[in-house]
């Protein structure tokens, strides 16, 4: 029998990964985008999340994501995955991974969905360490996995994954805006926007001088709800840019609240709601 | 002398690299005492052995200060014997004018009991947090394999001005709000008049923002007050001080701002943005295909959080 695994056990999966990986030793440096499926770190991260289950490889109809062929801002790198299934009360997407290979952190988010969300659609930003596949699977209610892959080039020259000012980033820590674009109608998948000001910091920079490791602190966890009933639920790493940006869907079934809560990796929690009333 | 094989098989690629070591970089003087390497206005990576950031020197009547070591160990070798061909004094300073790779990571080749290094407070943050990513990239780019302690960390630390004496001779270093990034660093030789901006200004090569673009603007109508004759941008060719020197960069960067703040208020996307965003007023420069994209993108996130 093929057991669930829950959010607390992925996150625990996820930290053992950081430290296989990431701290256990130098990574070979690919530069092509030859034999996605023959990734080591993949296959750690199949087996880590999977198990044996079956993945297929997707066309454009099925699920697509959006990565640019070179990561111009290593810190900032936007990316985009939608599922272009269904998204029905039976039958629907109701998990999104992203998984970034040559990342310290390589499962970098999951997204649960449920039929409320409308669409399993999101768009967020990464961090970007070294040339890498990126990839998006999709994991359908019926328990199916659907996979999309694409190799992005690292940024070279000055661009580092790093934040450009920590200081600006610490001093507006916790700012939070939620935001809906357009017009809200009833019965229809609506566009909403989460910005978190957060410097979401790896916890891997060591200081030269003390030989200290910068506190580790980064957005852990955001759910969003919409009239009570829950469209979006999101386990981040910090594989995710500073400033954590979701794009993301909900279905407005009449007049609600939508709300978004935020934790983070010291139990800081933040929220944001936004009341709205649907046209016919 | 284990000392110096030890030291060369850190620092050299073998015999070839030896003799490449000394090579002089071509070196233009600029004004009595003040010498400029300028680099290519290219990307930093192994077609130009990473010579493409203005280094310069300043000789004083005791010692010389450096400005900038250049963008790989082997580089910074170079650049060592470039000026100790030119000057007996000795290296009493390297000023590092930034966390960048292509100006500082030939830091090593100066390291030595009478040498101090320079650069902004917020200098060793910066680079600690970037040195890995940067060593990897003259890995994986170069293939020259540098140890970590082969990225030295100023000791010296400048919040503000510092002056620094070397004989007869003051330069003042200066520190500015985050703009090109956040730890920019001019210095400002006061015999000769001479501004080395970092590169808080760019010639020809298109300005890159890994910083603060409205603070970077803002930072720029202060530098153009100081009473310079000559200018030395972090890269291009060497400018007269004035308003014509800064306008360039200043239409680009302006432009930068007024398209981003247009593509947020009608509700674009990053991706989207980083598309239609200031393609006009990149096309003059050099490099704009190499980092036009990337300052959008910059600009994006930072703009997006105005009110």
């Amino acid at each position: 029998m093929k057991q669930k695994i829950g959010r607390r056990e992925l996150a625990a999966g996820g930290a053992a990964l950081i430290a296989s990986f990431a701290l256990g030793g130098a990574r070979a440096q690919i530069k092509s985008g030859d034999k996605p499926e023959a990734s080591e770190i993949w296959l750690k991260v199949r087996a880590s999340l999977f198990e044996n289950r079956p993945i297929t490889n997707v066309g454009d109809d099925a699920l697509t994501l959006d990565a640019p062929v070179r990561a111009e801002d290593a810190a900032v790198v936007p990316i985009a995955m939608r599922a272009r299934l269904p998204h029905t009360e039976s039958n629907y997407v109701a998990k999104l991974y992203l998984i970034i290979d040559n990342n310290p952190s390589p499962i970098s988010a999951i997204f649960s969905f449920t039929p409320q969300s409308g669409r399993a659609d999101i768009e967020t930003r990464v961090r970007v360490d070294e040339y890498t596949f990126v990839r998006a699977i999709a994991e359908t209610s019926d328990g199916r996995l659907l996979m999309r892959t694409r190799f992005v080039k690292a940024s070279g020259g000055c661009s580092a994954p790093p934040g450009k000012d920590p200081q600006a980033a610490l001093a507006s820590l916790g700012k939070i805006r939620l935001r809906v674009d357009g017009d809200v109608v009833l019965g229809k998948p609506t566009l909403a926007q989460l910005m978190i000001s957060h410097p979401n910091d790896s916890g891997m920079v060591m200081d030269q001088f003390t030989r200290q490791f910068t506190p580790r602190r980064f957005v852990r966890s955001v759910n969003v709800a919409y009239a009570g009933q829950a469209v979006l639920s999101a386990d981040l790493d910090f594989s995710i840019s500073e400033n954590p940006n979701l794009r993301f869907y909900f279905l407005p079934r009449g007049p609600g609240q939508l709300t978004a809560e935020v934790v983070d990796t010291n139990q800081s929690a933040w929220k944001s709601s936004l009341d709205l009333t649907p046209s016919a | 002398m284990l000392a110096v094989r030890l030291l060369c098989s850190l620092l050299c690629l073998g015999g070839a690299g030896l003799a490449l070591a000394q090579t002089a970089l071509a070196v233009q003087p600029l004004a009595p005492g003040v010498y400029v390497h300028q680099g290519r206005i290219e990307d930093w990576g192994p077609e130009n052995g990473g010579d493409v950031a203005n280094l310069g020197f300043v000789v004083g009547q005791r010692c010389v200060a450096v400005i900038d070591s250049g963008g790989t160990p082997l580089l910074g070798q170079r650049w060592r014997a470039t000026i100790e061909r030119t000057t007996r004094l000795p290296i009493c300073f390297v000023i590092d004018t930034h966390a960048h790779p292509d100006h500082v990571l030939g830091n090593a080749a100066f390291a030595g009991p009478g040498t101090r290094f320079v650069a902004s407070a917020k200098f060793n943050a910066a680079m600690s947090a970037r040195a890995p990513y940067f060593l990897r990239a003259l890995e994986r780019d170069f293939g020259i394999s540098a140890p970590q302690a082969s990225v030295v960390q100023p000791t010296l630390a400048v919040d503000g001005t510092r002056e620094f004496d070397l004989g007869d001779r003051v330069l003042v270093a200066q520190t500015w709000p985050t703009a090109h990034t956040d730890n920019d660093l001019t210095v400002y030789d006061r015999n000769t008049r001479t501004l080395f901006t970092s590169d808080l200004l760019f010639v020809e090569h298109i300005p890159v923002v890994d910083g603060n673009l409205r603070g970077w603007l803002a930072t720029m109508q202060q530098l153009a007050r100081i009473a310079a004759t000559l200018i030395v941008p972090g890269h291009g060719p060497t400018r007269p001080a004035g308003p014509e020197a800064w306008a360039p960069q200043q239409a680009y960067l302006e432009a930068l701002l007024r398209e981003t703040r247009a593509a947020l208020k009608s509700g674009k996307t990053l991706s989207q943005a980083v598309d239609s965003v200031g393609t006009q007023a990149a096309s003059g420069w050099q490099l704009a295909e190499r980092f036009h994209r990337r300052n959008v993108t910059a600009a994006f996130a930072e703009l997006e959080w105005e009110d």
